[in-house]
């Protein structure tokens, strides 16, 4: 039999705010356990929540740019269960009316662009975190994660194979740090992905059996656990056996699924509306308002890089793949109008030293400004590129400016013809034999008295001007 | 002069005109509640001192000074599911038996701003659920009109306390008439304002759809008084409302009900309503025609639905917010559990009192998969009916006046093994919550066996000037009010 394999996906990311849902608690990971509470998220008796503003506007703007319809009026519902890391015994979500619905992203699937529908995004707040210690008795709890802001964004189940959900979380978590409403960071947990999946025999309508996955943090291990999924439940179905509708876990050690929970030992969540929330009306102008903020995403900046500054769409998606990134390159540009060399410098010495040092572009310790700067001197002759490529990492580890690196260095290039003859006439006299075969019409000879030159030069001599010079001395 | 004896407002005179130092008004607050509250037994944590501590700091610091702020030097009593940071708050509960809040409620915060005397802490049923204060963990408190009968609930020990003049004045809360109905069993004045018109932050929620807080005070006047004091908008509460906060005490300046038309429900006068409670109020309503009132007869034809709404949309509430009391965080930890299931079930069934569990059950239950909509989504359907019929009865009248309580205080024990008898005794001032418009109860006459009757003034809302002009009338016309109960 062959099977089509349908998969939908969910999505929790956390929103960039500086302060939780509900709360006025920060949301900095990797704060000492409990430092970030207060009576509120700990939930403590007669608190009350207060909707944060910057969350919502956070998820409409995310909402916009996935196409999607904005609640004008928006319910906030308790789901109600018991666990130690979820202080109120319940968490605040949307049931009914989530703040985006009938959305949709364009990503690439196996046969060319791919639209995948996104069924709703909602607000809701994070849980804690239990902690357990290993050889203690018992767990620990820690609350700095409870009441941060999370979206679960819900698509429909559009997609087929593993790699299109690799290439739709990625195109997700692309938008999403472009609008800067997410940090996209996996390890930290800011990104969650938890796809669902059914098998159906080829050409049937009606959807197979779903099951849920858990507990993958990476793009790699949605990768293998979706296919992993695939095969099993393949391989249960060749041989006449029934998918159980349950929860599984990937264990990344063993590289398989295993049951998490079963249908039948899944919560009633017992939604209702929280009386301690009016209904939050967003106004018509106000959504608009928040649309002005939606930036250029991904795919359209790629395009514009491609013809704003006739860069191929390889240079140009590379250069587009973090937003950071892009923006480092284009405010080195309206500086320095040659993309082609600032995109040369951006994705290959900056990189590399982003890179050795675990920075990101929007980190790093060279401004556009300097770049640029270590450019022109380049470009009006200071120094040769060669010498640029060589400082660069100086340039962007020390502080200093390349003027000042370049002027203690005494790496100035020399273009003074005075200077330069004396130079050349040393080499012309030490190379005879070379001169004699330039003279007999061996045009090659010119780059090796050249490179001599330079040499002798200790590769601050202007190659132009030695070129230049050369010709002049032997014709 | 007897400290105690005076109104909230006439002590306010005093202090504001020197004539009574704070230290003065706690020491005679001390002695008074050392001479009745065996009896009564209003308090649950006597905050006996800090509050010496809060007024000689207050005299110290009021050396030379204006003394301008209304609530300032003003001795009250706090029903205990109203946060006090520092002082023990219970709920009547041994869940919360030794929590310590480390934050003040936003009425509390406002009161010590003004430079309050906190007395104590006083009793009510279990998390606010009840009609007797026969559900707290520390034991009833009395009616100080007959130490024999209950002195209502859930709000009883603040009514109690206010009736004995163990206080100047107190506040409760009030989510199906937890100010009002032990107000009117203990012939004193109580007012549960407009959702929304005090702030709920700190206030331990049973309802939250329904909950208010509001003052219980010995006179009109010092309600109006008190709840100036209290109410405005909390950016700390989402559901608190954004309307200005008039000068209550000027609604009193008309001692009439001129231009007022008074509609009388007549839902509210059916089977079931003691005779001596319907010729107490019949009659009070022929004073209020007599003061100028227009009566009129109106129809509130859903009120025969509100006991059964409320009891599955408060039960609702309450299943959810009774969840974080799960041995965790904070309040009882039962000991001994082998496991995390054990820790949760132990600690629940040792924390939480019989009614308090029913109610969990109950709401649980009307919230699960498969009966939300015949049971929560019903009864919201049914609770928009009730106010558009709150709505429709406020296009014609200006006040709605009912009984307060079917009857007057019951004895201990009367109604406490039936839950369903204890609940209607709330009958009448259910619909009032479910509606969210204010209401005031206040004396207008005794039983034959000398017990108080309450009567019930219903406004619109936001308009408790209206409410507070009409009590106010109505009790400088009547001697009620200087009938004092003698306690023994």
């Amino acid at each position: 039999m062959i099977y089509e394999v349908v998969i939908g996906v969910e999505v929790h990311a956390q929103l960039r705010t500086k302060s939780k849902l509900f709360c006025g608690c920060g949301t900095t990971f990797g704060r000492t356990a409990n430092s970030q509470t207060c009576p509120l998220c700990l939930g403590l008796p007669g608190t009350l929540p207060v909707i944060n503003r910057a969350a919502v506007e956070m998820a409409v703007r995310a909402g916009l740019a996935l196409n999607c319809t904005i609640a004008a009026n928006n319910l906030f519902a308790r789901k109600n269960y018991f666990y130690p890391d979820l202080p109120k015994g319940y968490q605040i979500s949307q049931y009914e009316a989530p703040i985006c619905e009938h959305g949709w992203i364009e990503v690439a699937g196996s046969e060319g662009p791919k639209r995948v529908r996104i069924r709703r995004a909602h607000l809701e707040e994070d849980a804690g975190k239990s902690v357990h210690v290993a050889g203690s008795n018992g767990s620990r709890v820690d609350l700095n994660r409870a009441g941060t802001p999370l979206l679960e964004i819900v698509t429909e189940p559009d997609l087929r194979s593993a790699d299109e959900v690799v290439s739709y979380l990625k195109g997700l978590r692309d938008v999403l740090m472009y609008l800067e409403v997410c940090d996209g960071n996996m390890d930290e947990g800011s990104f969650r992905c938890e796809p669902n999946l059914s098998l159906r025999p080829l050409g049937q309508k009606e959807f197979g059996t779903k099951v849920e996955l858990k507990n993958i943090n990476s793009f790699k291990f949605v990768k293998d656990a979706v296919e992993y999924e695939i095969k099993r439940q393949t391989k249960v179905l060749n041989e006449g056996g029934k998918i159980n509708q349950e929860t599984r876990l990937w264990n990344l050690e063993r590289g398989e699924t295993a049951v998490m929970r079963s249908k039948e030992e899944a919560h009633d969540y017992r939604y209702f509306p929280d009386p301690d929330l009016v209904p939050l009306k967003l106004e018509k102008e106000w959504i608009e308002g928040c649309r002005k903020q939606v930036t250029e995403l991904p795919a359209a900046r790629m395009q514009r890089f491609v013809s704003e500054f006739a860069l191929s769409e390889y240079d140009a998606g590379q250069l587009t793949a973090t937003k950071a990134v892009a923006d480092f390159f284009e405010a080195s540009v309206r500086l320095f109008n040659q993309p082609k060399t600032v995109s040369n410098w951006v994705m290959g010495e900056l990189t590399r030293e982003l890179n050795n040092s675990g920075t990101e572009a929007s980190a790093s310790r060279v401004s556009p400004e300097r770049l640029v700067s270590l450019l022109q001197l380049v470009e009006q002759g200071t120094i040769s590129l060669k010498v640029a490529r060589e400082i660069f990492p100086e340039v962007y580890s020390s502080g200093k400016t390349p003027e000042q690196i370049v002027q203690e260095k005494g790496l100035i290039q020399v273009s003074d013809e005075g200077a330069l003859d004396q130079i050349i006439g040393d080499v012309l006299a030490m190379n005879p034999t070379q001169v004699a075969q330039f003279k007999e019409g061996k045009q090659q000879v010119l780059g090796f008295l050249v490179g001599q030159v330079m040499k002798a030069s200790g590769g601050k001599a202007n190659p132009g001007k030695v070129n230049e010079l050369l010709k002049r001395k032997l014709v | 002069m007897s400290i105690h004896k005076l109104s909230l407002y006439e002590l306010h005179k005093k202090f504001t005109a020197g004539e009574v130092t704070a230290t003065e008004i706690v020491r005679a607050y001390g002695l008074r509640i050392g001479q009745v509250e065996s009896k009564v037994k209003a308090y649950i944590t006597q905050a006996k001192d800090s509050v010496v501590a809060q007024a000689s700091a207050l005299d110290a610091s009021l050396k030379g000074w204006r003394r301008t702020s209304p609530m300032m030097g003003m001795p009250l009593a706090i029903k205990d599911n109203i946060c006090t940071e520092g002082v023990r708050t219970t709920c009547a509960s041994q869940m919360l038996g030794n929590f310590v809040p480390p934050y003040d409620a936003t009425v509390i915060a406002k009161l010590r701003t003004q430079g309050y005397l906190l007395l104590g802490k006083t009793n009510l049923d279990e998390f606010a659920m009840g009609s007797s204060t026969e559900n707290s963990a520390f034991g009833p408190s009395r009616n100080p009109w007959n130490l024999q009968c209950v002195p209502g609930g859930s709000s009883g020990g603040s009514a109690a306390a206010v009736a004995a003049d163990e206080c100047a004045a107190a506040l409760g809360s009030d989510t199906g008439g937890s100010i009002r109905q032990p107000a009117a069993f203990c012939g004193v004045v109580g007012l549960k304002p407009t959702y929304g018109r005090v702030s709920r932050y700190g206030l331990i929620a049973f309802a939250s759809s329904l909950d208010q807080i509001g003052p219980i005070t010995k006179d009109v006047t010092d309600s109006a008084f008190l709840l100036g004091a209290i109410a405005g908008h909390d950016p700390l509460d989402s559901t608190s409302a954004d309307v200005p906060v008039p000068d209550y005490l000027k609604a009193l300046k008309k001692k009439d009900l001129k231009r007022l038309k008074v509609g009388v429900p007549v839902e509210f006068f059916a089977e079931g309503l003691d005779p001596d409670v319907e010729l107490t109020v019949r009659a009070a309503i022929q004073e209020l025609k007599a003061l100028g009132g227009e009566i009129k007869e109106i129809q509130l034809p859903r009120t025969d639905a509100a006991v059964a709404t409320y009891y599955v949309l408060a039960t609702a509430e309450a299943s959810s917010n009774l969840a974080r009391y799960d041995g965790v965080k904070f309040g009882l930890r039962a000991k001994e559990t082998k496991d995390l299931l054990e820790l949760y079930m132990k600690t629940r069934q040792e924390g939480f009192g019989p009614e308090v569990k029913r109610r969990i059950m109950l709401g649980t239950y009307v919230l699960s998969a498969g009966y939300y909509d015949a049971y929560y989504g019903k009864a919201q359907a049914v609770r928009t009916l009730i106010r558009q019929d709150f709505e429709a009865a406020f296009q014609d009248v200006d006040l709605i006046v009912t009984p307060v309580a079917p009857t007057p205080a019951f004895k201990f024990g009367a109604k406490a093994d039936d839950p369903l008898q204890m609940y209607l005794s709330d009958i009448f001032t259910i619909s009032v919550n479910l509606a969210g418009v204010p209401a005031i109860s206040l004396p207008c006459g005794f039983s034959r066996g000398g017990l108080p009757i309450g009567l019930q003034l219903i406004g619109r809302p936001f308009e408790e000037e209206t409410l507070l002009r009409a009590a106010y009338a109505y009790e400088q016309s009547t001697q009620w009010k200087t009938k004092k109960p003698v306690i023994r």
